[in-house]
């Protein structure tokens, strides 16, 4: 990956998932902490399987990110936590498997097709047990905060 | 004396009656916009608490809720019929949460404030809305797929085929159908895009034009529901994803067979 093709990963991912935000109509306070949020994870899960952690892997630690990431914006901004989560998981979305799934059932290879689901699968159940620990690490940071008070 | 018990007992069941309604309310709005179950249970049983209901209970589900508090009122029911996505009615509701809880406003102002925005639904400019659907396509087939040259063609795809979406959801309110059909169209400028030499690939036009379309709310939620122990809202909303996701597939499927 040149530094060119980085910057224009970047720019993609926060351009889009600002952008997604707009389409459900997230207010303009949080659009922009929300694209950074989409960034970090994407780029957490670019860099797992450029260092050849794996695509399942990848998707895991980008949702976990996206998942505490959220928190401390929710927190800080004061607003719901679902405003910065929804558009930022839409750069991990397995839109290209899904779509060679479709494709390739459409077309009768099901041996590909198979192929791609179990990857669609993965990558789905990745990134929701991603959110799943990312709950962990909030509920435990939530009691440590209440201890300390 | 009759008299005055009995107005001192209705201007109690006023009160009861106002923050029942309140709480409805917000529940409803919150559940309509997309927000996910534990947040609407948190909020109402809050505004509750801080009205002076000593106690309240709730029963929370995707297509209605139930509430009562110990008070002059019975339980009441508030169904859900529609659902759509407007994360910024979630926040302002959020909001409006907050500064009741700061006495910042009274439960009368709380109320008709609720009863106003749910009157109101304030989107941004379509225009801004077409860009954005453009510029979540562009962008992300680059990101996925490296073709620089598709760039344009994609965006334009994707604007148009979250256009036919948007268009049909208005006029048929069946989500599905339209998903479908914006799904179908995207297909079709694809195909006819390459035909035309706008560009080189229908595959990486397709990924990055479908993904406006893509139904990340209720993704989310789901995952969130289910995580919260709401094994009712969280299933449901899986499904909800699940048959967005095969209607956008079926629409692209049906392109590439007979295209």
């Amino acid at each position: 990956m040149t530094v060119v093709q980085f910057l224009v990963e970047v720019a993609g991912t926060y351009v889009a998932t600002l952008a997604f935000g707009i389409l459900i109509n997230i207010p303009r306070r949080a659009l922009n902490v929300g694209g950074w949020i989409g960034v970090l994870g994407y780029l957490l899960y670019r860099f797992t399987v450029l260092g050849g952690g794996g695509y399942v892997v990848g998707n895991l630690l980008g949702a976990v990110a996206i998942g505490v990431a959220s928190l401390q914006a929710a927190k800080f901004k004061k607003m719901p936590m679902i405003l910065f989560n929804i558009p930022a998981i839409v750069p991990l979305v397995p839109g290209g498997q899904a779509y060679q799934m479709v494709k390739n059932f459409a077309l009768g290879q099901n041996d590909t097709a198979f192929n791609y689901l179990l990857q669609v699968v993965m990558i789905s159940g990745a990134i929701a047990f991603g959110f799943l620990l990312s709950e962990v690490v909030n509920r435990v940071q939530r009691r440590v905060w209440r201890h300390r008070r | 004396m009759l008299r005055e018990g009995k107005d001192g007992m209705s201007s109690q069941k006023k009160r009861d009656q106002l923050i029942l309604h309140t709480a409805l309310t917000a529940g409803r709005i919150m559940i309509e916009n997309g927000s996910e179950i534990e947040r609407v249970e948190d909020t109402m049983t809050r505004i509750a608490h801080n009205a002076g209901a000593q106690t309240s209970q709730l029963f929370v589900m995707i297509t209605g809720i139930l509430m009562a508090i110990n008070g002059e009122v019975g339980a009441q029911i508030e169904p859900v019929k529609r659902r759509t996505f407007d994360l910024e009615k979630i926040a302002v509701v959020n909001d409006l949460s907050r500064q009741y809880a700061d006495h910042k406003i009274d439960l009368q102002q709380f109320s008709n404030r609720l009863d106003h925005l749910d009157s109101v639904s304030r989107y941004f400019p379509f225009w801004l809305q077409l860009l954005a659907a453009a510029l979540v396509s562009g962008p992300l087939e680059v990101v996925f797929r490296h073709n620089l040259p598709d760039f344009w063609i994609t965006c334009v795809v994707g604007m148009l085929g979250w256009l036919v979406y948007y268009l049909l959801s208005k006029f048929i309110q069946i989500r599905f159908l339209s998903e479908f059909a914006a799904a179908a169209a995207i297909g079709v400028l694809a195909v006819l895009g390459v035909h035309m030499g706008l560009g080189n690939s229908v595959d990486d036009i397709i990924i990055g034009s479908v993904m406006p379309l893509v139904p990340g709310v209720p993704i989310t939620n789901s995952v969130r529901d289910i995580l919260a122990g709401n094994l009712v809202s969280g299933p449901a909303r899986g499904v909800e994803a699940l048959v967005s996701a095969a209607a956008i597939g079926f629409g692209i499927a049906m392109i590439l067979q007979f295209m």
